[in-house]
């Protein structure tokens, strides 16, 4: 395949500050060797398909279509990103939202036609890569192109003359030039001149190179993990603990080829959390205060697990995600034995840690009990919506709760979320007139139902939500990002030169001296650095031949 | 703190000097330049052909030598290099002005002073300021003062007035060294892309006045694109800032996802500004292969200026209107 897609290596994306030569991906030119019309051979065809999609141009018209591709992804609700906005989108727009979904935009990057532009970009870049590389290398090993006739054509030009004879003067200018590290190459040409040929700047081509192939390494570790890794959420309060197995999830996300034997062996648990707040109730800290093992027999070790610092354990890494409150509560039946003795987590609604939740108790009797409130750290009463939270810190904590007695549909089989009841055969306490009762709880009030059942606020627990993630592509990208930024400051910054010197006897009385020296040099990028360079290197050679005549041109 | 309201006061010294400064320039570049003088139906200063040499690979190309930024062919009054010279003197001051009030700010917030979208806009300013600053040593390119002053005068009227919040600690998420390289290279690369975009739109206005003469037809704003110096030239100043700036966005970018992988627990994730961070990256990327592909070389400026906005979209759209995981601050 390889033979069908040389073509001149200046249109494969090299960032040349000036353009090289004409392209040769305009339709119809070379490529349709064969006669046209439906007669070409399937081989023509593809052959012909293959130098399209390896065209600058397509590689063009695909990065302007991955640019447009993603805008979607940035103005609609994306499931990756958030779920529950995407769900608010499908009860605001009924009609609108199917169709968008079909056509993947909920999930525009996994979408299959996002997939299609940068894997054909990718098959574009590769097909441009693989001659470029082989050409390169064939230019690493070559020598600098022989001097061209006339060097006073070029548009960096000086000459000078010698009493040094040719052959010498060649040798003193090639050796200046060596010291500038320039690749140089002697020859002898005819009627007894000597001419060097130098050129340097091979790194642009070498870093060009390097950040393509390093995009294609960036995408291979991307796949890794997208393929081998997994993502993991889950809550623990205070005193509890997690190991790592898959049930311990509250949430548990594997790639496509991961299984679960390859989970590490490590368990973890919450000894306190903390946070401080801002007067304005900005959050200032966050520290979730871990002891952990790295295995079931291992040492016990303690860290801070923070914003910014994650745990890091056998190739997995512990986030801290969020935070919120749990209130410890008692439940007693009518009898006064204890049916529930628990902190339970609830929801935080906004940054002021108003919080949602319930309390399910399945042990009560005669009959099981839900409540079902929300909690405010720093209670303060708003006269429109009732009770607010002042302050995300634990201040003036308050519980306001109502309750449920009945069947909380927990024996049906079907998984239910530990933050919602179930409503469907459970009955809502009611004062005499049918008014719901509900009851605002400060820590140490208790709350007794019309049926004798009791509700206690013992106590005020917190606990820290854990996002556990395993990416085993991750290395690679990173070395693979560092490859891009160095092969991008290579091909940008490095300049490619070529110069000539070539010196040959004087015709008749030039002054005296017996070999003139003609210097030519020519800069693919940034002409105006080139000048500076240039005569700076004439008057090197000049000081060489141990002339110090003036520059005649 | 007394150190906050001095840097505020710094703040509106800047946009004054700054605003003095740009209107020296466009003194200078208004009522001193002389328009270049045209030869009939041929623009001043028409594209030299590139030679392609013999013996040379026969792909190589020579690069046309630069053509003097500031055309010769405009007399230069008197009054020119006063005015451009205190000019220059105001910008240099305003920049140093500035500078104390980026410094104080930080001061007095005991961290970094690009911890939100005022501060980062007026580091951004700073940078480009200091852009122009260095180009202006290096090239004769007095002339673009007017034209990177006025945005970035507007730039920080829009930090001051919209944007501004008081000196404060940072939020958790933002309290990483991270803050320092991510953030310092994203606003090198953004104010160095706010130059390039403002040479960008000149160069198509000077192209555009230039097909216009060259068809023989009446050039329109033929008193401001006559004034500017040539296509090519701008042309190649707009190369130099985006090849410069390219590979340090690039590099913010991923110091960005470093950054996310120990805060958030993934280094790429699609949030709103990581996917713009990318159009834009993916655009600059078209610009400078558009750029080195004869065939697509003239539409280059149009993606260098559609990468631009998408620059601004990122920066003001995405930070403002659609809410994602960088809605705190940038």
């Amino acid at each position: 395949m390889t033979d069908v897609t040389v073509h001149p290596p200046e249109e494969a994306g090299a960032f040349d500050d000036e353009p090289i030569a004409p392209l040769s991906t305009a339709p119809d030119q070379a490529a349709g060797e064969g006669p046209p019309g439906p007669r070409r051979s399937p081989v023509v065809a593809l052959r012909r398909g293959w130098r399209q999609l390896t065209s600058m141009r397509t590689a063009l018209i695909l990065l302007f279509l991955l640019a447009l591709a993603a805008v979607p992804g940035s103005l609609i609700p994306q499931r990756g990103l958030n779920a529950a906005k995407v769900r608010q989108f499908f009860t605001a727009h009924p009609t609108l939202a199917p169709i968008l979904d079909r056509l993947s935009l909920f999930d525009v990057f996994a979408a299959p036609w996002f997939a299609a532009i940068y894997l054909l970009l990718f098959v574009s870049l590769i097909g441009c890569l693989t001659p470029r590389v082989r050409l390169h290398i064939r230019a690493l090993r070559a020598k600098p192109p022989a001097a061209p006739r006339r060097l006073s054509r070029l548009s960096s030009h000086a000459d000078f003359t010698t009493d040094l004879d040719p052959a010498a003067a060649v040798s003193a200018a090639r050796g200046v030039l060596a010291r500038r590290r320039f690749r140089v190459d002697v020859r002898e040409e005819a009627a007894g001149a000597h001419s060097v040929a130098a050129e340097k700047g091979y790194l642009r081509e070498t870093g060009n190179l390097l950040f393509h192939i390093s995009l294609v390494v960036l995408l291979v570790g991307i796949a890794l993990g997208g393929l081998f890794g997994y993502k993991g959420d889950v809550l623990v309060k205070e005193g509890d603990g997690f190991a790592n197995i898959r049930s311990s999830y509250d949430d548990f996300t594997p790639a496509r080829l991961f299984g679960d034997r390859e989970l590490a062996p490590f368990s973890f648990s919450l000894k306190s959390f903390h946070a401080s707040y801002q007067p304005n109730g900005e959050a200032r800290t966050f520290d979730a205060d871990v002891r952990y093992r790295t295995s079931p027999g291992g040492p016990q070790r303690s860290y801070d697990i923070r914003v910014n610092h994650p745990l890091a354990i056998a190739g997995v890494k512990i986030y801290l995600l969020g935070h919120g409150y749990a209130p410890h509560v008692v439940v007693r039946d009518p009898k006064g034995h204890v049916a529930f003795d628990a902190a339970v987590p609830f929801l935080p609604r906004d940054a002021t840690f108003l919080s949602d939740g319930v309390i399910k108790v399945p042990d009560a009797q005669p009959r099981q009990i839900g409540f079902a409130g929300f909690f405010a750290p720093t209670a303060a009463i708003d006269p429109a919506s009732g009770m607010v939270s002042a302050f995300p810190g634990a201040r003036r904590p308050a519980l306001v709760l109502t309750a449920y007695h009945g069947n909380l549909g927990l024996d049906n089989g079907v998984p239910q979320s530990v933050f919602s009841l179930d409503l469907a055969k459970l009955t809502q306490y009611t004062d005499g007139s049918g008014q719901p009762l509900s009851k605002l709880l400060t820590p140490g009030s208790t709350w007794t139902l019309p049926d004798g059942t009791s509700i206690t606020f013992t106590g005020l627990e917190q606990y820290g939500t854990f996002q556990v993630t395993h990416d085993p592509g991750k290395r690679v990208a990173l070395i693979a990002a560092a490859l891009i930024v160095l092969g991008l400051i290579l091909s940008l910054r490095v300049r490619r030169r070529r110069l000539w010197v070539r010196a040959r006897p004087a015709e008749g009385a030039d002054g005296g001296r017996r070999t003139v020296v003609e210097v030519g040099g020519l800069a693919r990028t940034d002409a105006d650095s080139f000048a500076e360079e240039f005569d700076g290197l004439v008057e090197k050679m000049r000081a060489a031949t141990g002339t110090a005549q003036p520059n005649q041109e | 703190m007394h150190l906050a309201s001095i840097s505020n006061d710094l703040f509106g010294v800047t946009v004054v000097v700054y605003s003095l400064a740009m209107l020296a320039y466009a003194a200078e570049f208004a009522f001193v330049r002389r328009p270049a003088p045209l030869v009939a139906g041929v623009p001043a200063q028409a594209a030299v052909p590139a030679r392609v040499l013999v013996g040379a690979g026969g792909s190589d190309v020579e690069e046309p030598p630069a053509p003097v930024v500031e055309a010769s062919s405009r007399t230069p009054h008197p009054w020119a290099e006063r005015i451009g010279g205190i000019a220059v003197g105001l910008t240099v001051c305003g920049w140093l002005v500035h500078l104390a009030e980026v410094v104080t700010r930080g001061v007095a917030a005991g961290r970094v002073p690009w911890g939100n979208m005022y501060e980062f806009s007026s580091a951004v300013a700073l940078m480009a300021v200091g852009a122009f600053l260095v180009l202006l040593t290096r090239q004769p390119v007095r002339w673009l003062g007017v034209f990177v002053l006025l945005p970035v005068v507007l730039y920080l009227g829009l930090a001051g007035t919209v944007l501004y919040v008081g000196a404060g600690p940072l939020v958790p998420a933002l309290n990483s060294y991270w803050i320092k390289i991510h953030v310092v290279a994203a606003i090198t690369a953004t104010g160095t892309f706010m130059v390039g975009g403002v040479t960008t739109v000149l160069h198509l206005v000077r192209r555009r006045h230039d097909n216009q003469v060259a068809a023989g037809r009446r050039p329109q704003w033929a008193g401001l694109a006559a004034r500017m110096p040539s296509a090519q030239s701008l042309d190649r100043t707009t190369y130099r800032l985006i090849a410069f700036a390219f590979p340090v966005w690039t590099f913010a970018v991923i110091a960005g996802a470093i950054w996310a992988e120990s805060a958030w627990g993934r280094y790429w994730g699609w949030d709103p500004k990581e996917t713009w961070s990318f159009i834009t990256w993916v655009l600059y990327a078209a610009y400078l292969h558009s750029r080195s592909t004869v065939a697509w070389r003239k539409a280059a400026p149009m993606v260098a200026l559609l990468a631009f906005v998408g620059m601004l979209v990122n920066y003001y759209v995405i930070n403002t209107v659609v809410a994602g995981l960088h809605s705190y601050a940038f």
